[in-house]
């Protein structure tokens, strides 16, 4: 299998094939995001109803997935902390009798594959997709896992990645594969 | 050639039930474990499928003596330990578990995360519990997790990267999935009726469920069921709304009917997702009928069990395999007048049936949608 592209997403920097793309000085991951969105010129309302973990992962793959025809790229990606950051979110709206306001907004961001759906929707990418969560990082998981996809023929190429995030701890690896 | 996959044996956990034929007992009565319960402190009751925590901790009494264990951890623990019992683990044993929310009720009023409700966290407790020594692989794709967790096994079986499968699914009640569901005003005012015309949302269940899958078939007179095909494809439409086109479902029932080489013609029964919310079940029968699947008998298990998220695919596939080992078709409880907008073939009374092919849907929240095809042995 070969690996084209590669995005990392971490402390506050973006870094397509090596090269820095965007950096900024905020720690904070809403504010980062929200400048890369600017910088980039991303032009995609949406991004703005995201929860943070899609945010992530929306930015690393738009980087790698660009304008290109994906009608047949899978995707594959994992976590250690699922969509807990948005859980506990959701959680603290719902802890006291007094302060009851559970949001569907929110609630629908508890699970942590739709960050796939929101990449999905923006390339229409009708394929292959799996959301696993691991403890920790393991790319020869994840290129296993494609390389089936890839050789059963149901897809041509694989957009694996790693997006991990808590409150304002975080780090994204998205990567290409292809046979 | 690939490599074979079966299922060879299964299990599970639910208001039905603590064994797979006390299940098919109380479904061959057209008993349903969903009823009125108060989960949400001064609110209404919900419809919702159960299990009394008493009974289920007699029974974990009964057979566990370590007690540090969460209610949903002691489901799957119940649900796997007679598997564990009958096939031994390997180091080339997979463990795969699959979830949405795990223990999700541990998060009530904390402020920072307790270790239990990360997934990972979970699966590695129950995975040393049994003595598993690969890692495990947590399945986390909203309500396709337990038909996809077929999928990942067989797939990283064919890869060879593993000989055998322990396949974990589970999901529990909370206030958490409750109110979530019922801010979507999702949840039915009365027990649900999947594709029915009166129709008006779902009820929430819980459950686990285990499946033990290996390259072997089983030689000993024994049931085996042949995993043939999988595929799980995105709508790419919305993020929490079905399809209107049904576009996902239908190529993941298209790609798993091609990987399986099984026709329309000989697929002799489906078991749907059928949430019985007004959206998805139309969604369903507009893929079906894409497919020409429109005559092909079909069973929607929410009107036994509810939904049971993570867990639902997993248990209703069990039940799949139970239907064709009896030769009887379960009829869709609670369905009396068709109420998609294109036929489907609903069954309606227990029916003595002759069933080969099996397949396997669902479909969930991020666009999701997973289809199985398997054939009984």
């Amino acid at each position: 299998m070969k690996k084209t592209d590669i995005c990392t997403i971490e402390q506050s920097k973006i870094i397509l094939n090596n090269e820095i793309i965007f950096e900024s000085q905020t720690k904070n991951f809403s504010e980062f995001s929200k400048e890369a969105y600017k910088s980039l010129a991303l032009n995609y309302p949406k991004f703005h109803k995201m929860d943070n973990l899609s945010k992530l992962a929306f930015l690393a793959s738009e980087m790698i997935l660009k304008n290109d025809d994906h009608s047949k790229t899978a995707l594959v990606f994992a976590n250690k902390s699922s969509s807990l950051d948005t859980d506990f979110k959701y959680q603290e709206s719902i802890n006291s009798q007094e302060n009851y306001f559970p949001s569907p907004a929110v609630f629908v961001y508890t699970l942590p594959n739709i960050c796939v759906g929101e990449i999905s929707i923006k390339h229409k990418m009708q394929t292959e997709n799996a959301f696993f969560v691991i403890d920790e990082f393991d790319e020869e998981f994840l290129n296993n896992y494609s390389a089936q996809i890839l050789q059963s023929g149901k897809a041509e190429k694989v957009l694996c990645g790693w997006v991990e995030l808590y409150q304002e701890s975080y780090n994204a690896f998205v990567y290409l594969l292809t046979l | 050639m690939r490599k074979e996959v079966y299922i060879t044996d299964y299990n599970c956990v639910t208001p039905l039930g603590f064994d797979v034929s006390s299940n098919w007992n109380a479904l061959l009565e057209g008993k349903s474990g969903v009823a009125l319960h108060k989960i949400i402190e001064n609110q209404a009751p919900f419809y919702a499928s159960v299990i009394d925590t008493e009974k289920l901790s007699e029974e974990f009494n009964r057979n566990f003596d370590y007690q540090d264990f969460t209610r949903l951890e002691k489901m799957f623990l119940l649900s796997l330990k007679p598997l564990i019992e009958r096939h031994p683990i390997s180091g080339e044993t997979a463990f795969i578990l699959s979830t949405t929310k795990g223990n999700i009720s541990l998060l009530k009023n904390q402020t920072i995360l307790p270790e239990g409700v990360f997934l990972s966290h979970l699966a590695q407790k129950i995975a040393d519990f049994f003595g598993f020594k690969t890692k495990p692989i947590v399945v986390s794709n909203a309500c396709v997790s337990g038909v996809m967790a077929i999928a990942v096994a067989k797939n990283m079986i064919q890869a060879g990267k593993y000989k055998d499968a322990f396949v974990v699914a589970g999901d529990e009640i909370s206030e958490f999935v409750i109110s979530g569901f019922n801010s979507f005003q999702a949840i039915g005012t009365e027990v649900c009726k999947p594709y029915d015309k009166n129709r008006d949302g779902i009820n929430i269940g819980e459950a686990t469920a285990a499946v033990y899958i290996t390259s072997k078939p089983n030689q000993n007179g024994k049931f085996s069921f042949r995993v043939l095909g999988d595929s799980a494809i995105n709508d790419a439409n919305h993020i929490s709304g079905p399809s209107r086109t049904g576009d996902g479902l239908f190529a993941s029932i298209k790609n798993a009917m091609t990987e399986a080489e099984v026709s329309t013609e000989q697929i002799d029964f489906i078991s749907a997702h059928g949430t019985a919310t007004i959206y998805n079940d139309e969604m369903e029968a507009i893929a079906f009928n894409r497919m020409e699947l429109q005559n092909v008998p079909l069973n929607s298990m929410k009107g036994y069990y509810g939904h049971c998220l993570g867990a639902s695919g997993l248990l209703e596939s069990i039940i799949s395999m139970e239907s064709a080992l009896n030769n009887i078709l379960i009829p869709s409880k609670n369905f009396k007048e068709t109420g998609t907008s294109q036929p489907l073939n609903i069954i309606k009374k227990n029916q003595p049936a002759v069933i080969k092919y099996i397949l396997k849907t669902a479909s969930g929240f991020g666009g999701c949608n997973a289809a199985i095809v398997l054939e009984k042995c």
